[in-house]
């Protein structure tokens, strides 16, 4: 997590993240290429699948929904230090949570369930990412590892609560029953109908403002709070960070807790927003796209924002592409979003030591 | 005579699904005891067991196969050490990249290649596949399964990779701690800056480390898709690379302890697909996912000091430069 060289605030900012995402682009298009399919023609479809309707665009939106709570959450515990890859395990479960509460209150009050499977998504996902958080903390266990381990125990967990308990019953497949209509948080198209406008279905619903919120909260939390600047300084240099009277264990498990109960509220959207019900695996790998996210918004929740929306962008037009290409399927997207997490997250070196020269150059010429 | 001959065939699967787990965890082994951290094995083994499918189909040599999925787990290895040794990049990210990558390109390539949905052609045959060998005298064994379904199942039986693994370990044990070049993958992962004191490169002995686990995770991934069945399907790794790296860690990062963590947790594997629905005395259907989970429990409880300490090597994860 240390910068070799400074670059400008804008380079480091906007421009290493474009150059690498214009390289993750330019390599899958190569990837396209070689399949015999036009790289171009890939990339229209794309855009006009996924930004080119309304509904198009909720479904990226939506997809963008999922990817702001656990790219956040992989942000906040990035910035004390930590790398939490556990955000999937932390979604599944927190979903459990807001599923639970929503099964449970469904038919009662929407003032009285909505808040309260949003506290149950909170505290469902911080307490699975307690123990981790804990153990860190206290006994030094590695928490990549544990968030790994914690990712299969909540696979586990949740298949056996799934198939076992909270099945429908007479039902094959291992979903519980539908929600109570309460539970349902509204979509755009029918708040827009509402207003007399008429759009195609999406799945965007108002998990995306909870999402913006959980956002701008982040943002205060961390840059506006003692408590933040506690832990980014932690995070930043642990031994300063004693120094100056901050306690690791506290930093450790407090920036965990908010991590999982972010990573918790994807429930909100998926579940409450579009599934209405509990079902296997929803949180469909968004956990690990949470890392590229933040890595690619370099840790900022505007930046965050910004690159969710993009891998939403890439989701809903690579599902769009695998209706018109036969040959590309959306296993593609995964490519791409493996190319940016390795560009962003690990060779961004690659990147930063030839910018930096160019940098520097400049800059004496400017002098001279 | 009936539990005897469950018990023998559970001990005979156990060993089939601790190959391709032993295989990445000494993989593992060698990449983290020179202090590179290793989340690519799953990637590896991913993209391995596709080259190893799709190779094999084409040339019809399950031989060509093998090497093609060696050269591919190794190009891979060489992409993480690319951005981890010589780029100092973050080690884990490299290898969660490369798996992520991994488990969207095997199925691209595939569909393009093959147009069958993502999948391999079907691979048949002894040719194109490395099936079970049978030892003399096994199937005249069989006929007295007292000891002689012992020999049949749990010694002959098993394809040429099987044995390879197995065979693994004790020569794995003796380069780590027998040879020189062992002595400093091993110093490497403890005290970089000490062993660049002696004039060594801790690059290219970390490079030389990444691609044994390279080639090793390459024969997991080739195990996967041309023996342990015929061709290779998506995310058929299914999480193997990373119950590797808990072996490993149960292993405390050594040869034999993590044989023995493998073939734990492989029983563990093999038990729950034998207990899938059926009753136990006293205590009735155990739930599956419970014995599923046991590995990665018991991983967290080591690491977390409350059975035993795992020590990782000093050094693992830091990446290294010699100005500082």
């Amino acid at each position: 997590m240390r910068t070799t060289r400074s670059l400008p605030r804008w380079v480091d900012v906007a421009v290493l993240p474009a150059l690498n995402l214009a390289l993750a682009l330019l390599l899958s298009g190569a990837i396209i290429k070689l399949m015999g399919e036009s790289p171009w023609q890939a990339f229209k479809l794309m855009l006009s699948g996924s930004v080119g309707s309304f509904d198009g665009l909720g479904y990226t939106l939506y997809y963008a929904t999922n990817f702001i709570f656990t790219g956040l959450a992989v942000a906040v515990a990035y910035h004390a230090g930590l790398f939490n890859i556990g955000a999937e395990g932390q979604a599944y479960v927190g979903g459990l949570g807001v599923g639970l509460v929503a099964l449970w209150l469904g038919d009662s009050s929407p003032w009285l369930v909505l808040p309260l499977a949003v506290a149950a998504g909170v505290v469902f996902g911080a307490a699975w990412a307690a123990i981790p958080a804990w153990l860190q903390a206290k006994r030094g266990s590695h928490v990549v590892i544990t968030t790994i381990m914690f990712n299969f125990i909540a696979s586990a967990l949740m298949t056996y609560l799934l198939v076992n308990v909270l099945i429908k019953p007479g039902q094959q497949s291992p979903e519980t029953r539908e929600f109570g209509p309460h539970a349902f948080l509204p979509t755009a198209d029918t708040v827009l109908a509402h207003f007399g406008i008429s759009v195609g279905p999406s799945p965007l619903n108002a998990a995306f403002i909870l999402a913006l919120v959980a956002a701008v909260f982040v943002w205060a939390l961390l840059w506006r709070t003692r408590w933040g600047y506690a832990l980014r300084v932690a995070g930043e240099n642990p031994t300063a960070a004693v120094y100056a009277g901050i306690r690791p264990s506290r930093v450790i498990v407090g920036s965990m807790l908010l991590s999982g109960a972010l990573a918790g509220c994807l429930g909100l959207n998926e579940l409450l927003g579009v599934q209405h019900r509990i079902l296997l695996d929803f949180p469909g790998g968004a956990g690990f796209v949470g890392i590229a996210v933040c890595l690619m918004g370099r840790n900022h929740p505007l930046g965050i924002v910004f690159a969710a929306i993009l891998f939403g962008l890439l989701s809903q037009g690579g599902s769009q592409l695998s209706f018109d290409m036969p040959k590309v399927n959306r296993d593609m997207v995964v490519v791409i979003q493996g190319l940016v997490i390795l560009l962003c997250g690990a060779m961004e070196n690659v990147f930063r030591r030839p910018l930096a020269w160019l940098f520097r150059r400049g800059a004496t010429e400017v002098q001279r | 005579m009936e539990t005897y001959t469950v018990i023998v065939l559970l001990l005979a699967a156990t060993i089939r699904v601790a190959t391709p787990l032993l295989l990445a965890a000494l993989a593992g082994m060698f990449s983290e005891r020179a202090g590179v951290i290793d989340l690519g094995l799953e990637g590896k083994m991913l993209g391995a067991a596709f080259a190893a499918a799709a190779v094999s189909a084409v040339t019809g040599s399950a031989w060509i196969g093998l090497a093609a999925g060696i050269a591919t787990a190794v190009l891979l290895a060489l992409l993480i050490g690319f951005a981890c040794i010589t780029h100092r990049g973050n080690q884990v990210v490299a290898g969660m990249a490369v798996t992520i990558m991994v488990a969207g390109l095997g199925p691209t390539l595939a569909l393009a290649w093959f147009d069958l949905g993502g999948q391999t052609p079907q691979l048949e045959g002894a040719t194109q596949r490395f099936l079970g060998l049978t030892w003399p005298w096994a199937n005249v064994a069989r006929e007295h399964p007292v000891p002689g379904l012992l020999y049949a199942e749990l010694i002959s039986g098993h394809s040429l990779l099987v044995y390879f693994a197995a065979a693994l370990v004790p020569f794995s044990a003796w380069v780590l701690y027998r040879t020189r070049f062992g002595l400093r993958v091993r110093a490497v992962g403890e005290n970089p800056a000490a062993v660049e004191t002696t004039g060594l490169s801790v690059t290219w002995l970390r490079y030389r480390a990444v691609m044994i686990s390279g080639v090793l995770c390459g024969v997991a991934g080739s195990y996967l898709s041309t023996s342990a069945s015929s061709g290779f399907v998506r995310d058929m790794t299914a999480g193997k690379g990373y119950l590797a790296l808990a072996a490993l860690i149960f292993g405390k990062w050594r040869p034999w302890p993590t044989l023995w963590a493998c073939l734990l947790f492989a029983f563990s594997d093999a038990l729950a697909a034998r207990l899938q629905g059926v009753p136990l005395p006293l205590v009735g259907p155990i739930p599956v996912q419970f014995i599923l989970a046991l590995p990665y429990v018991l991983t967290v409880l080591l690491l977390a000091g409350f059975v035993g300490k795992a020590e990782p090597p000093r050094a693992l994860g830091v990446p290294y430069s010699k100005s500082d």
